[in-house]
């Protein structure tokens, strides 16, 4: 652990923009800033990932690190500032973490079935406007890591199962619905992840406040896979 | 993103179509960047980015600043005649609607002429008071509930009760690596897409057509055109051995070991800074020629500067953040040369490009058909060089050439 000092930090700048003045001061030192991710700073990318005062993106709800501003914290605050601390995610450097085991899940299942063909006309799929809702619930996730480094396990089930439903949800994604469950599921163990015990870890911290439902979704699909023999609906599709 | 701040991602940059550039793609239209009208403004100078607000907040949202300058009275305050709705009273038939590049000249003018409002006087009021008069607070809550709560994480103002601040920002660059109908660059088996090309825009992006580039490029064109050109080029397995990977190699190596090797006494970030500074006061929302050459004078001394001034700490063996962004920044200070060219170059005002020499007596864009109806190419010819100009010109079939005209 290493105790940095700043001062003169107006409410209104944002936490990474803290950050930043942080590492300028230190590079004018001569001393090595410290290495932390981030690229959109609108809450968007996923890339940032700070646990500060134990809490993965801090105290706010529904917040990602970068949306986080001063104001938030009190005058002469100390703020312990870690990573991701998540067995399948490896440090690089200071608060920088390896993520590429969920890219190697997103590998595994996360795609879906597109025609090389003539593409077919908008509209011509129609889709329930819940169902449609309910898939981008799942699809908010942006894939940040908050979920693993809030569980006591270290589990990926919240990530694995939001990009699951979003995909086995939309009628793009069904023909691969039960395969794609059974793949992401065993990359996601192949990496390492904790199983799930229902703390709920996860719900409270992601930043985009996607439900654990998904994970019971996920569960659901998953037992029927086991259950019923996979049949790929790709070569009865219609030709359109 | 090469200015100040900028509404795009921390980590946008040029590198991989400069470098491209740098070994025979084909650089189209550099100077052509779209500033968005309704950002969030700076709030102080290590301010990271300037976070965009949906444009749709002008279907409802009404543009002004006060009459008088120096009215420090809460914008809630200002009785409605005293209030300068300027898109309004300027073009009264699009009124706030009008497109981006119109929107963000107009709220600079106003605020050169000092009416701007904020701790900077860069900025102007997006008021919401009509709107939640007229159509009810749920209604107007339905629609850009989001947003305004967006709006009040970053300022901690509540837009539904003052209004909110907005000034232009950088947000997009039309320009790009020239491609053909198949988005290959000029550098055969290299192809772009999205962003990087040149091919949609022209010189004004519309709103959502990104997303529509982003589909007919990554959708319906590359998938058929790569395919394509890979089943005609068999490459065999690819392996590191190939001397051109070495040259590469040693190119970067060598490029590496400069940057580490300096060790001066400013940070990149001020390199960084200085240039985003002069991009935006020379080559932003209006351009002119004396501030172009300026510009044009400028940037090489700031290079200069850098690579005899600069420090970078720690070393290339491992994760180095500050030696990344010190490359990102050596990429910008060539590239804006190109930019600042390009601009230079183009004598007359187009989309977002305005010069402030070719405009009609009262202040808009005026276009050269004649002698500019094309795609600026250039073509790198090496360092301290300078680049060779193509041209390819635009033939209109389906419409006329017309002027655009929003105020009549």
């Amino acid at each position: 652990m290493v105790r940095y000092e700043i001062d003169h930090i107006s409410p209104d700048t944002s936490f990474l923009e803290m950050m930043d003045l942080l590492n300028e001061r230190l590079t004018q030192q001569g001393d090595d800033p410290v290495a932390f991710d981030s690229d959109c700073r609108e809450g968007v990318c996923g890339t940032c990932s700070m646990v500060s005062n134990g809490r993965p993106h801090g105290p706010s709800e529904g917040t990602t690190t970068c949306q986080l501003y001063m104001r938030q914290f009190p005058d002469d605050s100390t703020i312990t500032i870690e990573p991701w601390r998540a067995g399948a995610f490896p440090v690089v450097r200071d608060l920088v973490v390896d993520r590429s085991a969920f890219d190697r899940i997103m590998q595994a299942g996360g795609y879906v079935t597109v025609h090389a063909g003539p593409k077919p006309d908008p509209n011509t799929m129609p889709i329930e406007p819940e169902v449609a809702e309910l898939a981008l619930d799942a699809a908010t996730c942006i894939g940040c890591g908050a979920c693993v480094a809030a569980c006591p396990n270290g589990a990926a089930m919240l990530y694995t199962a939001a990009k699951v439903s979003h995909l086995g949800l939309l009628p793009q994604g069904r023909p691969e619905r039960y395969t794609r469950v059974m793949n992401m599921v065993r990359q996601m163990e192949t990496e390492g992840f904790g199983s799930c015990r229902n703390y709920g870890e996860c719900e409270a911290s992601c930043p985009k406040q996607i439900s654990i439902s998904f994970i019971s979704r996920m569960n659901r699909d998953y037992i029927r896979a086991t259950l019923v023999e996979p049949v790929d609906p790709r070569g009865t599709m219609d030709p359109q | 993103m090469l200015a100040l701040v900028r509404a795009n991602a921390r980590g946008c940059n040029v590198t991989a179509t400069w470098r491209a550039h740098k070994i025979g793609a084909g650089f189209a239209n550099p100077c052509y960047c779209q500033i968005h009208p309704t950002c969030i403004p700076a709030a102080g100078e290590h301010q990271a980015k300037l976070t965009l607000m949906s444009e749709s907040l002008r279907n409802d949202g009404r543009i002004w600043v006060p009459r008088t300058q120096g009215d420090t009275r809460r914008p809630s305050e200002i009785p409605g005649q005293e209030r300068y709705y300027f898109l309004e009273e300027r073009y009264p038939r699009f009124g706030n609607l009008v497109p981006r590049d119109v929107a963000s000249r107009n709220a600079k003018d106003v605020c050169d002429k000092g009416l701007g409002v904020g701790p900077t006087g860069y900025g102007v009021y997006l008021d919401f008071r009509n709107a939640i008069r007229d159509r009810g607070a749920e209604v107007i809550e339905s629609r850009y509930g989001n947003l305004f709560e967006m709006y009040q994480r970053i300022t901690d103002d509540d837009p539904r009760r003052e209004p909110m601040r907005i000034y232009p920002a950088p947000h997009y660059t039309m320009g790009g690596l020239w491609v053909d109908y198949n988005l290959m660059t000029s550098l055969p088996g290299l192809f772009a897409i999205g962003e990087a090309n040149f091919s949609d825009h022209g010189a004004n992006r519309l709103g959502a057509s990104s997303l529509m580039q982003c589909l007919a490029d990554g959708y319906f064109i590359i998938p058929v055109t790569i395919a394509d050109y890979i089943s005609r080029h068999p490459h065999g397995e690819v392996t590191t051995d190939h001397p051109a990977f070495a040259e590469a190699e040693h190119v970067l190596r060598e490029r590496t070991g400069r940057l580490l090797s300096i060790r001066g006494t400013r940070s990149t970030e001020s390199f960084h800074r200085e240039l985003g500074t002069l991009m935006t006061d020379h080559c932003g929302i209006s351009r002119n020629e004396a501030g172009l050459q300026e510009a044009l004078k400028t940037i090489p001394h700031i290079r200069e500067a850098f690579w005899k001034d600069l420090t970078v700490n720690g070393s290339g063996a491992e994760l180095n953040q500050s030696l990344e962004h010190a490359g990102r920044v050596a990429d910008f200070l060539e590239f804006a040369e190109l930019m600042c060219l390009d601009a230079l170059t183009r004598e007359e005002s187009c989309g977002c490009h305005f010069r402030e020499e070719h405009q009609t007596t009262d202040g808009e864009a005026l276009r050269n058909d004649e002698e500019f109806a094309h795609v600026a190419i250039w073509e790198y010819t090496g360092e301290d060089r300078l680049p060779v100009l193509h041209k390819e010109p635009l033939h209109f079939e389906a419409l006329p050439l017309a002027r655009r005209d929003y105020k009549s």
